[in-house]
């Protein structure tokens, strides 16, 4: 498996399977560790984070934690692949621009990436489409089992895992659930997610977008305490509590809409396809914005032209480098706007 | 030429919408007003890499204390508070103070771990990890006022504690 491999297909957040997929669009949890007796990344000569690498890489490709996995230098990687690495979710930002040596592990069903070196020496991640926490749960606390039989990792009695930021200190769990929430943003009700999370100290962002403002209406819900709870009762705030609530209120937005302003609700959804289907030139980001709408009628049976699974390929394939990388060269951003409206009028226009 | 809030009529306006549904009208709004009609949200409390931030300047202003360093890594809290990441695991007993008030503010009042702990950990770190557990579930019985679970889990921590 390699990176060109992977390009073609649609990650596995994207697959648009799973509980609530009609609000939730994939969920992921995190776990931060660092070895035992070596210092921090803040700290570590080049020397030390080579070593660091090359431990946690032997590790983890030498036992059922990723004896099948790709494993990603990225160091030695270049800059498109790595964006393609991010736009799949499958390391940070952070990681992919980052600095020295670091890496990552990606199972060949893209639902487990191990990324060495980022701002922990080991960041253990699980992704899924919907809400499936209790499966990524057993699935990253089962890589960990398996890394500790042969790793001491940086632990303490008072303080649990430790970790180089103390804001991740404890289990170094991170829960994230990546919802999208057109109704509500169209209702004016967003707020009210907002203060739900706020009540369960859970932080609530705009995927993507600048600022504040959402792009294709995807928002992250993520946990910001990490100490004094166990990972369960983490995971179960979300998906016991605030997840099922948010697509609840998501789901009454739709049905409010559909009820009381059908000819608005569907003139929105068909002006988008119209967009998509037309434009000679357009850019990431609005074709986000558009498929939103486009997304949530699917999910309503008010638009059946096409699949959860095709849309998202179009979300996924129209991001920069997925686009660029299919299309088998660089492109400047204006080529880039041309090329992939024609890739959408390709995949979208009724033949003639 | 910037827009005025159409709300407030004061602030510039820095969110812009256009909306068809359920009624076609434009909105020229100030985030703040934006966030009154419901359309963004806005990060109103701290983040907690801000509340980390904050606490490590002002205890980091204190001339001296920035000065502290860790015996294993030589990091000081001055780097520390450039930085937000630590050198090593040993700074967590060298800067046990300063980290233990950051530590509370970043994780609702917590200071102690209950979660998770390594399978190869001594037996002592597994005892202890499994009595502040038990003895949290207790106070939450107590709290609940469900004693005959309060006096199950009582149990379990006397048997713990004569191991």
């Amino acid at each position: 498996m390699t990176i060109d491999e992977l390009t073609p297909t649609t990650g596995e957040w994207l697959r648009g399977v799973g509980s609530m997929s009609d609000v939730v669009i994939s969920s992921r949890i995190r776990l931060a560790r660092n070895l035992a007796d070596r210092p921090f990344l803040a700290t570590a000569s080049a020397t030390e984070r080579t070593e660091i690498y090359r431990c946690l890489a032997d590790a983890i490709t030498s036992t059922s934690a990723g004896s099948d996995a790709l494993l990603v230098d990225i160091e030695q990687t270049d800059t498109l692949d790595r964006e393609v690495l991010v736009e799949r979710h499958l390391v940070s930002r952070q990681h992919a621009n980052g600095e020295g040596s670091r890496g990552v592990t990606i199972s060949p069903d893209e639902t487990r990436a191990l990324m060495i070196n980022e701002e922990d020496h080991l960041r253990i991640q699980a992704l899924r489409s919907g809400l499936e926490l209790e499966a990524l749960w057993e699935e990253v606390s089962g890589v960990d089992d398996t890394l500790a039989k042969r790793l001491a990792f940086a632990f303490d009695p008072q303080f649990g895992y430790l970790t180089a930021c103390p804001t991740n200190v404890g289990t170094g769990i991170r829960v994230s659930v990546m919802l999208h929430l057109p109704a509500l943003k169209l209702t004016k009700e967003i707020e009210r997610v907002a203060r739900a999370a706020r009540d369960m100290h859970l932080a609530v962002r705009g995927m993507h977008g600048e600022g504040t403002d959402a792009l294709g209406d995807l928002y992250q819900l993520s946990n910001q305490t990490t100490l004094g709870k166990t990972e369960e009762e983490i995971i179960g705030m979300f998906s016991e509590t605030i997840v099922p609530k948010i697509v609840e209120y998501e789901r009454t937005a739709r049905d409010s809409l559909a009820q009381h302003s059908p000819y608005q609700l569907d003139d929105k959804i068909w002006r988008a396809y119209g967009i998509l289907v037309n434009a000679r030139r357009i850019g990431s980001e609005e074709t986000q914005a558009l498929l939103s709408p486009i997304r949530m009628a699917i999910h309503m049976e008010r638009f059946t032209s096409m699949s959860v699974a095709a849309l998202n390929e179009l979300l996924l394939h129209t991001q920069p480098a997925h686009l660029q990388k299919l299309h088998g060269k660089t492109l400047e951003g204006e080529q880039r706007d041309i090329v992939r409206a024609e890739y959408l009028r390709s995949r979208l226009a009724p033949s003639p | 030429m910037s827009l005025v809030c159409q709300r407030c009529q004061q602030a510039k306006a820095t969110v812009h919408i256009t909306d068809t549904v359920p009624d076609k009208r434009e909105l020229h709004l100030c985030e703040e007003c934006a966030e009154k009609e419901g359309v963004i949200i806005k990060q109103h409390h701290q983040s907690t890499n801000e509340i980390l931030q904050q606490l490590i300047k002002h205890k980091a202003g204190l001339g001296a204390a920035g000065d502290l360093a860790c015996p294993n890594c030589g990091m000081t809290v001055r780097e520390f508070q450039l930085k937000g990441q630590l050198g090593c695991s040993h700074d967590y007993e060298a800067f046990k103070e300063l980290l233990t008030q950051l530590i509370e503010r970043a994780h609702e009042g917590a200071t102690h771990h209950v979660g998770k702990v390594p399978a190869t950990a001594g037996e002592t770190v597994r005892k202890h990890a499994g009595l502040l557990r038990l003895r949290r579930e207790l106070q939450e019985a107590i709290e609940q006022e469900n004693y005959e679970h309060a006096a199950r889990v009582r149990d379990q921590i006397q048997a713990l504690e004569s191991v």
